[in-house]
């Protein structure tokens, strides 16, 4: 609450102000002077790029006919739009796949090497990180050499067993091929994010915890979790905006397993293809603001409904 | 409180998801450098005559275009290489979308003009003394750039389709070299018998949509009719007689096991080819430049070319795939000038030796096609084997032309989306034929075009 409560006394404000140029305003001022190189790189490459975008999708441009004033025509198309709908359904089970694993593994992790403290425990955590640190193409290109069913590692290593090695990149197995990479990739960075929390507790509790009898793992699930649960609410928004905006991987697989991953394999991917493909660019914006609104409320439904443990209320 | 956060990362979520059409909307216009007439590649030899912009991604442009600069007082082109095919393409879009940063010239793939011209990207050639070069070219290539009574390019390289096969396995199983579909199909099953599978007689590739348009054309389809003279009218034939021959005949040798189905211009695809897993490549002209560079070849493999396997060996026809043109943008400051110099850039025999011999052209000249210096020329690689003489200069000279769709992009991506559910086994290969006539269909209709 403390947020709407004035700061200052209004009193010898109001009664400066009278006076002309206040303190208060010069301060007030400056500020504005400090703020003018993000407030101008804010205005002129995203507030403005958005407002164009958000005009793009009001009107029509096809082909043959032109560009026309369209009112919600192109939403009205894009939630009919089969192809979309199903990249946003697939995304959804990403979701309910990657947020669960990313979450579930970097909290493990983040709890050991919380209690194990050793010249190992430092190394691993780097080592769990590292990942974070590689380009998200750099790390796509690399899983896909990989995955590659011909001369990939995986291939030469079934081939010693005298088996037949898994197509990593078929329509069957891309979606767990594609889970294994973004978890690969961002679960040291949710790791960092819990240790970091982890750290920030005062050791007495644990000892008051052990003192009350608790073992490790009761204290780890009872006394730790709950305290790190605003940093698990905010990992989990990353993760699930991340993940609804799916786009790098597919994209960067898609060349070598196009069998399985098509032009609107992902929302994000359709938006892409739409525009640079397909010359649509004023569709392209309708389903990028779909896609946006459907985010928006993705993580305000998870924002509200973890209010409790984000501590937000 | 609560409400206010919520509502900045929700907020910040939206600016994300939309920052992809912010960001890249913002850079376009060819990379943020744009057409500029300071900023070239090469140098500008005479100083004050009018200059000339051009995107292109030939090996041998440097030179070239030297050499052009080197001989004309009276104008200069500064070239830039602006990314190879779909990487140029979607810079040129960007910039006919943003009304800005295009170049005068351009170099575009045939099958690709179509789909600047229903942009309004590219000048009418026609109305600036086009005609008088067109004897120089070869009959099929200029039916290639031209549309109804418009001429939206000049012609430079040819991709005459031929087939290029492993004479050493051929050999070794004692099978005869296929010259019609029908013994190519028996070919395989001769070959995957001989080796137990190892060997299969070639490769389907679901996103081969180059090749696909030049099997599609052999077999006596058309898959689309669009004249540019009335642009807002188009016919699609998917689902005809000889769209389907060929997409059954393809699917049959996948489901039968006698041909692969590696994505093209993979390295999967490159080292099965390499290494002795498909005997044959159905490809034009300059697959001659990959074959020799892939990784991990079979050793004593020995490669040659051969005509096309025909439908009907008594009536054969020949086909194109690939190839550039050099196309004058709307943007073009003097699109008379430009429709010139690149009419003219390779005229000269010097220019049209180094497209051949740095470039690795196919030039679409006959001149040139029927020269001693062309067809005697030996190639190293394929056992000296006169390929030119034998196989791709007759391709090249019998190819009568297609009409490309206007909207390749999308065609190729759904095409490449329907095969691969033919070759999955998710539908036949008549269903996928006719489900894309349908999805064409649709997208023609949504694009505001009336279906022929």
């Amino acid at each position: 609450m403390s947020a709407t409560t004035p700061l200052r006394n209004p009193s010898p404000a109001t009664a400066a102000a009278k006076r002309g140029t206040t303190l208060e305003q010069k301060h007030a001022r400056y500020g504005w002077v400090f703020l003018a190189p993000f407030a101008i790189v804010f205005l002129v490459f995203l507030v403005l790029p958005l407002a164009y975008a958000f005009w793009m999708s009001l009107h029509t441009n096809t082909l043959a006919a032109g560009e026309q004033f369209a009112g919600l025509a192109n939403y009205v198309t894009a939630f009919n739009d089969q192809r979309f709908l199903s990249g946003m359904g697939r995304v959804a089970a990403f979701a309910v796949v990657f947020v669960p694993l990313q979450i579930g593994l970097a909290l493990i992790f983040a709890l050991i090497l919380d209690d194990v403290r050793s010249r190992l425990s430092r190394f691993s955590r780097l080592l769990i990180f590292a990942p974070y640190a590689i380009p998200g193409v750099i790390g796509a290109l690399m899983w896909g050499f990989l995955y590659s069913p011909s001369f990939g590692p995986l291939v030469t290593f079934f081939e010693f067993l005298q088996m037949q090695a898994p197509d990593m990149l078929s329509r069957d197995s891309i979606f767990w091929s594609l889970t294994n990479i973004v978890t690969w990739q961002w679960t040291g960075y949710y790791m960092i994010i819990i240790y970091a929390s982890l750290q920030s507790i005062d050791p007495s509790i644990y000892e008051a915890a052990r003192i009350d009898g608790a073992s490790k793992l009761q204290t780890a699930l009872q006394v730790k979790v709950p305290i790190v649960a605003s940093s698990l609410v905010l990992v989990v928004v990353f993760s699930l905006i991340g993940t609804l905006q799916f786009f790098t991987e597919p994209q960067v697989l898609a060349p070598l397993a196009g069998n399985a991953i098509d032009a609107a394999y992902t929302p994000n991917l359709y938006a892409y293809n739409l525009a640079f493909s397909y010359q649509q660019f004023n569709y392209a914006s309708a389903i990028s603001f779909a896609l946006g609104l459907l985010v928006f409320l993705a993580s305000i439904i998870f924002l509200i409904a973890t209010r409790k443990q984000s501590g937000l209320r | 409180m609560t409400k206010r956060k919520a509502l900045l990362a929700a907020g910040m979520t939206t600016a994300l998801a939309v920052t992809l059409i912010g960001c890249t909307g913002g850079n376009g216009g060819g990379g943020g450098a744009g057409a500029s007439k300071t900023n070239c590649t090469n140098e500008i030899k005479v100083q004050d005559v009018p200059v000339v912009t051009y995107w292109g991604w030939f090996e041998d442009t440097a030179q070239t275009v030297d050499n052009f600069n080197e001989s004309h007082d009276d104008v200069q082109i500064c070239w830039t290489n602006a990314g190879q095919g779909a990487d140029a393409y979607t810079k040129l879009s960007t910039s006919l979308q943003s009304k800005s940063g295009a170049p005068d010239i351009v170099q575009i793939e045939y099958d690709w003009l179509n789909s600047f011209l229903i942009q309004g990207g590219l000048v009418n050639m026609a109305e600036h003394g086009i005609e008088e070069y067109k004897d120089s070219f070869t009959e099929g290539a200029w039916r290639d750039v031209s549309s109804g009574d418009g001429v939206y390019a000049v012609p430079v390289d040819l991709g005459p389709v031929g087939m290029w096969y492993r004479a050493d396995l051929f050999e070794e199983h004692g099978i005869p070299v296929p010259t019609t579909w029908e013994e190519y199909a028996a070919a395989g099953e001769q070959l995957s018998e001989a080796t137990g599978g190892e060997t299969l007689i070639g490769n389907f590739a679901p996103n081969g949509a180059g090749q696909h348009y030049a099997l599609l054309d052999q077999a006596g389809a058309v898959p689309f009719e669009f004249d540019n003279g009335n642009p807002t009218e188009i016919g699609i034939n998917h689902d005809d007689e000889a769209s389907k021959k060929v997409y059954e005949y393809w699917i049959d040798l996948v489901d039968r096991g006698l041909v692969g189905t590696d994505q093209a211009w993979t390295s999967e695809f490159n080292t099965a080819l390499g290494g002795g897993r498909y005997a044959t490549a159905i490809y034009p002209v300059w697959y001659n430049i990959h074959i020799p560079a892939f990784e991990g070849a079979e050793e004593g493999a020995e490669w040659r070319a051969a005509p096309i396997p025909q439908w009907d060996g008594s009536e054969p026809k020949q086909v194109n795939w690939g190839g550039s043109t050099l196309a004058v943008t709307a943007q073009a400051e003097d699109p008379a000038l430009a429709t010139k110099v690149a009419a003219e850039l390779y005229e000269p025999q010097e220019n049209k030796e180094l497209g051949v011999e740095v470039g690795g052209l196919f030039l679409a000249y006959p001149e040139m096609i029927e020269s001693d210096y062309f067809q005697d020329r030996p190639y190293e690689f394929y056992g000296g084997q006169q390929i030119n003489k034998e196989v791709f200069g007759p391709a090249a000279l019998a190819y009568e032309g297609v009409t490309f769709s206007p909207f390749s992009q999308y065609y190729y991506d759904e095409s490449q989306r329907l095969l691969s559910e033919a070759i999955a086994g998710n539908m036949s290969a008549t269903e996928a034929a006719d489900e894309l006539q349908v999805s064409l269909e649709t997208y023609a209709t949504d694009q505001g075009f009336t279906l022929k």
